[in-house]
């Protein structure tokens, strides 16, 4: 699994770090490292132009793995290398800049990407998107191609209208996850699953109502 | 009888049905909405009114259809998947009942990028296969999704649509299948312009028996110009349109009147085909014209029930 993201333009990031001058910069070197948006060579690059915006970059670093917590030393570490900074930028997915966050409870932590989605790597340097996390996978019924992320609409009795070779209405670049659907479960000649009608979908596991959390058994 | 729709009547009785689509408003004038009624009320037996078509925001639906039966007309409430969840579309489902609407008409609908709010969130917590399922529900066994009662008649005559152009080809009956299983009455088809790829479907259709189960209502769609052809040629998905017709509207000298007979006959050859129960119409931005096709096509008057 790879968190894919994407470098915010600098104005933003610019206009996001408001009044402070003094910037605590840090990468991941995970999946940003990976994706070329947060490794140390975006870091550097970050701090160039932010120096070239009248900044001053007092630290920066690239955590390893940003979204995870550091054991109690590295964390007071990082705290200790970043007391002078007015701002911290993260150029993680959002999971880091909430993870840093919590090391550094007085001033801002800042985004410097967005978190797009998670996705796996299809060709090289294509990511792709693969799964929402809806909470109730439907994916026995569906050949392993998830409905919800691969169809436009999220439909769960496809494919629409606008489905034409192969290719999905809202851009021919997307290829039609019904289509993808359709041929794989053809292939494994369970056609007839797709003539079940899928019932309505049990959202309240999903995006609403607050954070998901669950606790693992002690 | 299900709903008592002027549709439903005209379809039971053997007619061969004509429903027209009348475009609302990007406002809140329901005078046009009853102007168009006006203009074209004696050509059809049934009118659908979009939802919001193409993603750009008009005049609802439901308060169009609701002005055309007052009317007297019988409207077809168009509703989509795409801009609201299962609460709003049950309650305007009864909404519409209230109002005198007897026919719905149950899409997931295009997609928000077409339209003029391309950074809105589209919805889509239930897909049209599932909406049907639910005004069945409603319907027949007086019940909401959620399993609790729906007080007194929610009495609907179901549609839904299918494209026969589109892929993968040969699942399309199939998906068809899946919309009367869950309670399709009659299906509003997208426009035929390549007739023998239409019968071919048509075919798999009676093949499936599925024409004795529910209505296949052909969609019509009047082209005005060549400019309007090579659009819906070019950038509509799942539109065919055979080269053929585009050079004849290319070569023609007045082409409207071209437009006019090609239509009129594409429909005299899809009365033809087996299994076929009546056409929609959709003329959109040029409702007037409606009427003389009708005529033309040798379809009015329309019977009254
Ligand atoms: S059905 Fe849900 S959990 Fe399964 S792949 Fe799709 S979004 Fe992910
Ligand atoms: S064309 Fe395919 S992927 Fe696109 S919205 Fe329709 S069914 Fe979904």
């Amino acid at each position: 699994m790879k968190s894919i993201t994407a470098t915010k333009p600098l104005e933003e990031i610019v206009d996001s770090l408001g009044k402070a001058r003094k910037v605590a910069l840090f990468g991941c070197g995970t999946c940003p490292a990976m994706m070329g948006t947060g490794g140390l060579e975006q870091v550097l690059e970050m701090r160039s132009n932010l120096e070239g915006k009248g900044f001053q970059v007092i630290h920066d670093e690239v955590i390893p793995v940003a979204c995870e917590m550091l054991p109690y030393e590295a964390k007071e570490e990082l705290v200790k290398r970043a007391r002078a900074a007015e701002a911290a930028l993260v150029l993680s997915c959002s999971l880091g800049v909430r993870q840093v966050c919590s090391y550094l409870e007085s001033i801002p932590v800042l985004p410097a990407l967005n978190t797009l989605f998670i996705g796996v790597e299809e060709e090289g340097g294509t990511f792709v998107e693969e799964c929402r996390q809806c909470g109730d996978c439907v994916l026995a019924r569906t050949g392993g191609i998830c409905p919800v992320t691969r169809c436009a609409k999220s439909l769960f009795n496809g494919p629409c209208g606008g489905s034409v070779q192969g290719k999905c209405e809202v851009d021919p670049s997307i290829p039609c996850g019904w289509q993808m659907i359709y041929d794989r479960m053809k292939a494994l000649g369970r056609l007839d699953m797709l003539m079940e009608i899928e019932p309505v979908k049990d959202w309240s596991v999903s995006w609403h109502g607050g954070p998901r959390t669950i606790k693992l058994p002690e | 009888m299900k709903s008592g729709s002027n549709l439903e009547k005209v379809l039971s009785a053997g007619h061969f049905a004509v429903t027209a689509e009348i475009g609302p408003p990007k406002g809140g004038s329901g005078r046009i909405v009853e102007s168009k009624g006006e203009q074209i009320g004696h050509a059809a037996d049934a009118f659908n009114v979009t939802d919001n078509q193409t993603a750009v925001v008009r005049l609802c639906s439901l308060a169009s259809c609701a002005i055309l039966a007052r009317m007297g007309l019988d409207p077809v409430m168009q509703m989509l998947c795409r801009d609201a969840n299962r609460i709003r579309l049950q309650s305007d489902i009864c909404g519409a009942v209230a109002l005198g609407i007897r026919n719905i008409l149950c899409l997931s609908g295009d997609h928000i990028k077409f339209g003029n709010h391309p950074t809105a969130k589209s919805v889509f917590d239930i897909d049209s296969t599932q909406l049907i399922q639910t005004v069945k529900l409603m319907r027949d066994e007086h019940k909401f999704l959620c399993g609790e009662e729906v007080s007194g008649e929610i009495p609907l005559f179901i549609g839904a649509v299918e494209n026969p152009y589109s892929d993968p080809f040969e699942w399309r009956v199939h998906r068809l299948a899946k919309k009367v299983k869950a309670g399709a009455d009659f299906i509003q088809t997208q426009a035929i312009y390549d007739i023998p790829k239409f019968a071919r479907w048509m075919e798999e259709v009676c093949d499936a028996g599925l024409h004795e189960q529910t209505h296949i209502l052909a969609g019509i769609i009047p082209v005005k110009s060549v400019g309007m052809a090579r659009y819906m040629r070019d950038y509509v998905s799942g539109v065919e349109i055979p080269a053929e017709f585009v050079r004849r509207l290319e070569d023609a000298k007045d082409v409207k009147e071209e437009g006019i007979k090609m239509i009129v006959e594409i429909i005299e050859q899809v009365k033809e085909i087996p299994g076929v129960h009546g056409i929609h119409v959709q003329a959109v931005g040029w409702e007037e014209i409606v009427p003389e096709i009708m005529e033309r096509a040798g379809l009015l008057p329309r019977p009254i029930i």
